[in-house]
């Protein structure tokens, strides 16, 4: 009887641990491969049952299944797509965040794809006064669904909110205008 | 970099053209921060070998230092200290007592004679850092290039680094910050110190404090690699005698000066 | 063989308005500590050159306190001294008391107490503040399986073991402790080997104390007996550990005398500190430690229970003085970055700091004190933690068996 229980036990424990490494392997395998952006990054098998949900909201902008509930819709980025797709980036952007600080942090690995500054020059969005909003604002990128979910996020505490002074004036340019590209460039690069 | 259209056209249309214009930014901007980059490690006397690719973590092949020659520095003069403050952020005024400050300049006068100099001091960068030791959570830590950092996101404020270090470089954050910059955050509760401008030096770069006394025309501060025979900064070290702040602690700090 | 009988507490309106009371402070130093955590440090009075200020004199006090309370309880299993094993229980239980309150002010002044996860996930184990964690939190988990073994039937023969080990861990705890100051070499006022045998010192002369006082008050206030050879004996054992608090501080101060390089900041506590010269001297030495070492042994005033309630309240207030002077003197007194030259810059180099203590401060290291009076008292009102006489008649049948083993 005692021998059962442990072996029962053992066996929790593993497939505990099994599942706990899902959202990491779901992470490595599901993150799209560098050069590819716009690709859409395969599900994994827990993943699809939401992720078909999710691709409907986002293509008709109405919620399927749950008409009537004040679903968050967060304003669309300033490019076409973000650093990978956006079912991929709603589950898995806390992870993205919490393991690229310590790349950059500790180990100096400072790349513009997963830099928060472009994150934050990407996803911004003005006041009433054409300026950028900061995190105090109801309207700002990350409290539009952080204030629905009631997650609280301390990023902002430290981190500035809205992009710097000079790249708020310089949108990416039309066209190609090389000068106005190497501009762009060297301020986004600080 | 040349003029001219892009060689793939941004497209009209929906469809997957999106990835051509991004594709060109992006290796438009790579070709723009390897030149910067490479010029302006070039004019401090470092071989663009020697830099470091964006992507790369950063390894001991490298350790930065600063040289500060105290005879050159002007008395009166904190343009080292502007600098920093206005690189980074904080602010000075108010509240002298709980005010950040990263860099000082500290005037050092010897009582049997009188003579006094100045000379700025920061986290000196040991390569034995105390800090480090002494931080319950490990978020005091040293690079593997030898910059010394706090890791904002696991501090939790409990000020032992502060009174570890023997060269009070540390400061506390005492109230909500607003508007910072967004290459150095830095928020209420944790603790902060000099990173060398490490948001600087991992783009090819000098620190503020640096730039900004090279550009007074005293230029008594240097910056470069320690660990580069062919730099400036290790060439005035094999040719000079210079020293270290509390040398006797045995820390082996990253900041030597001159003439102290 | 007469069994000691342990019981409740009664409830009463007394009871009552003690728990209220202590309610309050405790809601008091919450408000405190929530303020601090909004409005950031600010509002206190710590700044960058007084980064720990009086939640952490406090704090430590509890702490050590905490430590060296156990001392009676490991009196009775480790030394087997009969005499204080009626006590064993309440010794514990105050233990686990005063470490909580301790810990509880600690953690709420932390710059971002809301870390606590990651500082109780994420190590840098070459820091004896890390090792404090574990040595904290152990030795909860091994007082209160101390306190288990005592307390249930059939589990005599586990005391003496568990005993020993909390003895052991007592040690290594205020050994951690001390060594927090003791491990910084950047300080002059620190940097000492002797702060790990200083705290040791301190743990039990400030654990008898508030032990003392404590176990007095309490039998008064329920109206239980207690005995004068017990009060004696618990008064003597106060003088020799005041006595080797003096002898460590003293052995302290004389070697950094003896170090030309130590001469400013000794100089400084001794002498022209100001504040710290008066505590150090007033408090520490005069207070904290002379005047409780006469009032117990001087043969006039050696029996009396007001006497030694004095004395206990003495060396509590020394105590405070004389953390007061490590913690906020040693921070004072000005890093020498230039041995020799004197310094100035905009960021109070070389100049003496000053510390005005806050409200908040003083709220939240109030607050502790009340959360651990609290756990202690809630404690005897559910447990049978204290005897339900600690009289000299109750204790006769021991005297007798040693009398006849001695003879």
């Amino acid at each position: 009887m005692k021998s059962r229980i442990v072996i029962i036990l053992l066996l929790s424990t593993v497939v505990i641990f099994w599942l706990e490494a899902a959202p990491a392997r779901a992470v490595e395998s599901g993150l799209p491969k560098t050069g590819t952006i716009g690709a859409v990054a395969p599900s994994t098998g827990e993943a699809k049952i939401c992720t078909a949900e999710l691709r409907q909201m986002s293509r008709s902008g109405k919620p399927p299944l749950t008409a009537g509930v004040n679903v968050p819709r967060p304003p669309k980025g300033k490019g076409e797509v973000c650093v990978a797709d956006t079912d991929y980036m709603r589950r898995f952007h806390m992870d993205l965040l919490a393991h690229q600080r310590d790349d950059t942090v500790r180990e100096g690995i400072r790349t513009k794809r997963f830099s928060l500054k472009e994150c934050i020059a990407c996803h911004v969005v003005n006041g009433p006064d054409a300026q950028p909003v900061t995190y105090d604002n109801p309207n700002h990128f990350c409290r539009v669904c952080h204030d629905y979910t009631g997650v609280k996020i301390r990023c902002f505490e430290c981190h500035a909110s809205r992009p710097p002074l000079g790249l708020r004036s310089t949108l990416p340019p039309q066209g190609g205008d090389a000068k106005a590209l190497a501009r762009y460039l060297k301020d986004v690069e600080q | 970099m040349s003029g001219g259209r892009p060689a793939t056209g941004a497209r009209r249309g929906g469809g997957n053209a999106t990835s051509s214009r991004r594709d060109f930014l992006r290796g438009a901007g790579a070709f723009t921060v390897t030149l910067a980059a490479g010029v302006t490690l070039m004019a401090y006397g470092e071989t663009p070998a020697a830099a470091r690719q964006p992507g790369e973590p950063v390894t001991s092949k490298q350790r930065w230092g600063l040289l500060i020659d105290v005879s050159r520095c002007g008395d009166g003069c904190t343009a080292c200290v502007t600098a920093c403050a206005e690189e980074n952020g904080w602010k000075q005024g108010g509240n002298p007592l709980t005010d950040a400050q990263w860099i000082r300049k500290v005037t050092i006068r010897n009582p049997k004679n009188g003579v006094t100099r100045s000379a700025p001091v920061m986290c000196q960068h040991c390569a034995d850092p105390p800090c480090v030791d002494v931080c319950p959570t490990g978020a005091s830590f040293k690079r593997a290039d030898g910059i010394v950092l706090v890791d904002k996101h696991t501090c939790i404020g409990c000020r032992y680094c502060m009174l570890a270090c023997p060269y009070k470089a540390r400061s506390f954050v005492h109230e909500p910050l607003q508007d910072q910059k967004p290459y150095a955050p830095r928020g209420k509760g944790t603790v902060e110190s000099c990173t060398m401008c490490v948001h600087r030096v991992d783009t090819g770069r000098i620190p503020a404090c640096v730039e900004a006394c090279s550009a007074t025309g005293n230029g008594a501060m240097l910056f470069g690699d320690l660990n580069d025979p062919g730099s400036e900064i290790s060439k005035r070290v094999a040719q000079y005698p210079t020293s270290q702040i509390r040398a006797d602690l045995g820390l082996d700090p990253g900041v030597r000066y001159r003439n102290l | 063989m007469q069994r000691t009988v342990y019981t409740e507490l009664r409830p009463g309106i007394g009871f009552a308005s003690l728990l209220a009371l202590l309610g309050a402070a405790i809601a008091a130093g919450l408000g405190a500590a929530l303020y601090m955590e909004k409005y950031g440090h600010i509002v206190t009075g710590m700044n960058n050159q007084i980064a720990w200020g009086l939640p952490h004199v406090f704090a430590v006090f509890l702490i050590v306190s905490a430590s060296g309370v156990l001392n009676v309880a490991s009196l009775a299993s480790v030394f087997e001294r009969a005499a204080y094993k009626p006590l064993a229980r309440l010794s514990g239980l105050l233990a686990i008391a005063l470490l909580a309150g301790g810990l509880a002010v600690l953690v709420l002044d932390l710059g971002r107490p809301d870390r606590l996860i990651v500082a109780m996930t994420t190590y840098n184990f070459k820091s004896i503040f890390a090792w404090n964690i574990f040595l904290y939190t152990g030795f909860m988990a091994i007082v209160a399986g101390y306190l288990f073994v005592q307390m249930s039937r059939g589990m005599e023969r586990y005391v003496k073991p568990v005993g020993w080990l909390a003895f052991v861990w007592r040690l290594a705890l205020t050994t951690g402790t001390g060594s927090i100051f003791g491990w910084l070499v950047a300080r002059q006022g620190y940097d000492a080997a002797i702060m790990a045998p200083l705290f040791v010192a301190m743990s039990l002369s400030f654990g008898l104390a508030v032990f003392i006082l404590f176990v007095l008050v309490t039998c008064a206030a329920a109206g239980r007996e207690f005995g004068a050879d017990l009060l004696v004996r618990l008064a003597r054992l106060l003088g020799i550990f005041a006595g080797a608090v003096l002898y460590f501080t003293a052995v302290q101060h004389l070697t950094a005398l003896y170090a030309a390089e130590h001469g400013g900041v000794e100089r400084f506590i001794l002498l022209d500190g100001g504040l710290y010269t008066g505590l150090f001297w007033g408090g520490q030495v005069v207070l904290g430690g002379l005047l409780p070492m006469a009032l117990v042994y001087l043969p006039a005033t050696g029996r009396s229970r007001i006497a030694v309630l004095f004395a206990s309240v003495l060396v509590v207030l020394g105590g405070l003085a004389q953390i007061y002077v490590i913690i906020i003197g040693g921070q004072a007194y000005p890093l020498v970055l230039f041995p020799g030259m004197e310094e100035s810059s905009s960021f109070q180099d070389g100049v003496v700091a000053s510390y005005m203590p806050s409200l908040p401060e003083l709220l939240l290291g109030l607050g502790g004190v009340a959360l651990a009076l609290t756990i202690a008292v809630i404690g005897m009102r559910v447990l049978r933690f204290l005897p339900a006489t600690l009289g000299d008649a109750a204790d006769e049948p021991r005297r007798e068996r040693a009398a006849s083993a001695g003879s």
